[in-house]
């Protein structure tokens, strides 16, 4: 077999292995929170027997382990189980499945992820090519600067700024990325841009400058000097040599970042009132709609898990030395 | 006797305006020199409903305007008709992805105003803060315990079912059915029985006389839905739900056949759910929305400053409060309660955790909102002699601990360094303690581990509903404790009696004497009243603004519109 797919299948089966006991945590550390889902939801007003009638309609009085059990084998059929809100005791069910709760704000989440992604990769790549090139100028302390500048800034101090600059003095932008289902595509654009600058802003820096250390790494290597005595020019030398041994770190960092993208944003989306699944899952937390905070963490660690694969996969094909063995 | 005209004439909530006004009159007096800015913040009043037509004409006249002149400035304020048409598009700080739009579980301001806008009840408190019949065309009882509701006629559910006694049996059953787990099976729990007498006829038997019961079926819990559908949103209010995502917004638009005369006059609403404060802030002064709840009064100035922004105040039955547990040591004992209530910098409270934004609370639950409130109890200030004197008749020594945390009220926690801080100057030892926000009310509030802490009501229209929610020994959230000393014995026989009373005058002297009771014996102190201090842009017109709840009481949506 290709030492590559072999590679590949391990790698998947280790994530196999690694999202099983995700599973576990997730399942237990839940069980561990304090509180509950009728005081939670009826509030101040919750008395002894209504909670009571909660509980035992939603099965919480079974065991843990059976709990796990049967969460964990209808996760496996992509059935989430169905969320905790929306019941009343008068038959008529209308909670929604958790998949259905899910789906909608992870699109959303990944609309936003994928915008801030195809702004902060390309732009974090180039800087960090160019700052590479002409390393030590000015133009390479000014750009390090800048971007440790907004990353050092809490996201919500950068979001509130863009507002203030591109809402509120000069209303260029929407403050609220309030987007629904019927949003058209362009509008949809223009309503999550200020979100999407904001998260540019905070994972430009560190793409861009593992980007640098990566090259510059390399440049100091054996082969990268036998190029330059060869005559091979600055920017031969960096896109054609350096780059393509640099890639593996590089994919690390982007699919790093782009994990934080999906599950780190809820500041974001709280600051910007954008339904994405960061505010699905606080609001299931502070509810103890177990389902759907369950559900969530299942999403986000499989994102996770598939991320780092897939810069895995990158790390690997790209390098020449593991592609063409001898 | 037809209770109708009775609750009418007797429960006017309204009075409060009178002191509010005073005060306001004298401070604009003392700082306003300029005459037309004066009668112009007087017209704005007017419309507010801060100030009633009477006071108006009284304070131009005294700033030197002719009656003629006056009577044409107050229709001008007033004149302003509601007009039909726009998209109302309203920011709410609450909101949560497990909202839902069975009014059963309704929890938060969300639903509150969301419910109120698709959905009606038997009741409602208008906004002059009378109780008047919404659903049902009038009520009435002989004795206080048979309650009849006669329902309006021709009424038609979104779904165009009209709206008979089956329905309002239907409804009532979604809230006081066994397994029902409706907010409000507690507060039917007095309904012994429900019939109907025809098709436009409800009896209520209740198992104990409570002449204030019409109250309790204006509640937002309890709106009138079409038999077999307590949850989809179909109701007979003003507006349509068109769509709703839970924690996101809801989308609604007019009723054409809604049969409130002079109610919804928008065309569309948008209730947008923005939980972050200055996201709110934000979307208001770029237009994004046109009215939002919950100004963050850290930035009130500033928003003040925005032309295009009125900021409005409301101070209604809301407090907070701080109650001590009378069967955890060392609550028990009178002059502890007594010593503490004594070492409470209230008015510091008032402008270092409201600033401002509120008033001082007396230790009793009930408001200068209430009719009945007992304005003859002297009001409590610090006062280290006193505070020292019970501290020492009570023989504690060490520590006493409060709990609090944020959960309670915004700024609890801080309350309570400052209490602790003022207590100090009587020589008692107060230990904050924060609790964790998560969990505060089923592990910290109502529970015999912690004897002290914060806590918060939105009060009751009507005296007797607050103290049955907390202050009679049968109430679940009794959270004082107060039901063996001499004074609960006699305050739970009190309350009784009142419920019964149909009266005023003795049903005054009687609620008079229950809140003596709590503020000599009780263990509620109870510092703050707070206001709802909310903005909207100067686009929007509406009447007066009623105070038993945030937004218009909750019913700014049918009530406002575009001038």
């Amino acid at each position: 077999m290709h030492p590559v797919i072999k590679t590949v299948l391990e790698r998947l089966g280790l994530g196999l292995a690694t999202l099983f006991f995700v599973s576990i945590i997730i399942f237990s550390a839940i069980e561990m929170l304090p509180g509950d889902f009728g005081q939670a939801i009826l509030g101040q007003a919750a008395l002894p027997e209504t909670v009571a009638a909660f509980r035992q309609e939603l099965g919480l009085d079974k065991p843990a382990y059976i709990r796990y059990f049967d969460w964990a084998l209808g996760a496996i059929q992509g059935d989430l189980g169905t969320s905790f809100s929306g019941r009343n005791a008068s038959g008529a069910d209308r909670s929604a499945e958790v998949v259905d709760k899910i789906a909608p704000r992870l699109w959303n989440t990944l609309f936003l992820a994928s915008m801030a992604a195809l702004i902060a990769v390309p732009l974090s790549l180039i800087l960090g090519i160019l700052t590479a090139l002409y390393r030590n100028s000015f133009f390479d302390r000014s750009v390090n600067t800048a971007t440790l500048t907004t990353i050092s800034f809490p996201e919500f101090f950068v979001a509130y700024i863009l507002i203030l600059f591109f809402a509120s003095l000069n209303q260029i932008f929407p403050s609220l990325a309030n987007v629904d289902p019927d949003t058209n595509f362009g509008e949809r654009i223009y309503r999550t841009a200020l979100p999407a600058f904001t998260l540019t802003l905070v994972i430009v820096a560190h793409m861009m400058r593992m980007t640098r250390a990566a090259i510059i790494n390399l440049l100091a290597s054996p082969y990268i000097q036998m190029a330059k005595l060869s005559g091979a020019s600055q920017t031969e030398i960096i896109l054609k040599h350096a780059l393509p041994n640099a890639w593996a770190p590089i994919a690390t960092v982007i699919a790093f970042n782009l994990a934080y993208l999906v599950v780190g944003v809820v500041v974001v989306e709280v600051v910007f009132v954008y339904p994405g699944v960061g505010q699905l899952m606080v609001d299931a937390v502070r509810t103890r709609d177990i389902p759907v905070v369950q559900g969530c963490a299942l999403i986000f660690a499989v994102t996770y898990i598939l991320l780092n694969l897939i810069a895995d996969i990158i790390g690997i094909v790209t390098n020449p030395r593991l592609l063409h063995p001898k | 006797m037809n209770c109708y005209l009775t609750f009418n004439q007797i429960y006017t909530i309204n009075e409060k305006n009178l002191s509010i006004t005073e005060r306001f009159t004298q401070k604009f007096r003392g700082e306003i020199k300029v005459k037309d800015k004066f009668i112009k913040a007087q017209q704005e009043k007017l419309t507010l409903g801060a100030i009633d037509r009477r006071q108006f004409m009284t304070s131009a006249i005294a700033a030197g305007i002719a009656i003629p002149t006056a009577l044409s400035l107050a229709s001008d304020a007033i004149a302003a008709t509601p007009k039909k048409g726009g998209k109302f598009r309203m920011g709410l700080g609450h909101g949560s992805t497990t909202d839902t739009l069975d009014s059963g579980t309704s929890e938060n301001h969300f639903t509150l105003v969301n419910g109120y806008t698709f959905g009606n009840h038997l009741t409602e408190i208008n906004s002059d803060g009378k109780l008047v019949g919404e659903l049902a065309e009038t009520f009435e009882s002989d004795d206080g315990k048979t309650w009849v509701f006669n329902l309006r006629k021709g009424v038609e559910f979104h779904n165009g079912k009209t709206m008979t006694s089956e329905d309002v049996l239907a409804s009532y059953e979604h809230h006081m059915g066994e397994k029902s787990t409706s907010a409000a099976k507690g507060s039917l729990s007095p309904v012994k029985s429900i019939k109907a007498d025809g098709k436009y006829k409800v009896i209520m038997e209740l198992d104990s006389p409570d002449t204030d019961f019409p109250y309790i079926v204006s509640d937002y819990h309890i709106s009138i839905r079409p038999a077999g559908d307590m949850t989809s949103g179909v109701g007979t209010g003003g507006y349509i739900v068109q769509s709703f995502e839970p924690g996101v917004k809801s989308v609604l638009k007019r009723n054409p056949n809604y049969w409130k005369e002079g109610a919804a006059h928008f065309d569309e609403v948008e209730l947008l759910s923005i939980v972050d404060p200055n996201a709110r802030q934000t979307a208001l002064i770029s237009g994004e929305i046109d009215a939002m709840d919950r100004v963050d009064l850290k930035t009130i100035n500033l928003m003040k400053r925005n032309p295009n922004i009125n900021i409005m105040q409301a101070t209604g039955t809301a407090h907070y409060t701080f109650p001590m547990r009378l069967n955890v040591d060392p609550f028990g004992d009178y002059d502890l309660r007594m010593a503490l209530k004594w070492a409470v910098d209230r008015q510091e409270l008032v402008d270092k955790i409201l600033l401002g934004y509120g008033a001082v609370g007396n230790d009793i639950p009930i408001g200068t909102a209430n009719y009945f409130h007992n304005s003859d109890l002297p009001q409590r200030e610090f006062d280290a002699d006193k505070a020292a004197f019970h501290y020492k008749k009570s023989g504690h020594s060490g520590k006493i601990q409060l709990s609090a945390a944020d959960a309670a009220f915004a700024g609890a926690v801080d309350a309570a360094q400052l209490m602790a801080n003022s207590a100090k100057k009587a020589g008692i030892d107060i230990e904050v303690i924060r609790e964790p926000n998560d969990g505060y009310w089923s592990n910290v509030w109502n529970n015999d581990a912690k004897g002290w802490c914060a806590c918060y009501w939105g009060g009751r229209p009507a005296e007797t509903m607050m103290f049955s929610a907390a202050y009679v020994a049968e109430s679940k959230w009794n959270d004082t404790m107060w039901k063996t000393t001499d004074s609960a014995v006699k305050f739970n026989k009190l309350v009784k009696d009142a419920r019964k009373e149909l009266n005023e005058s003795k049903k005054r002297d009687i609620l008079y004497e229950c809140q003596r009771l709590i503020y000599d014996d009780g263990g509620l102190l109870c510092p703050l009243f707070n206001s709802y201090v909310s903005a909207n842009s100067k686009k929007i017109a509406h009447g007066k603004i009623a105070a038993n709840w945030d937004s218009d009481g909750a019913k700014c949506v049918e009530r406002w519109w575009f001038a």
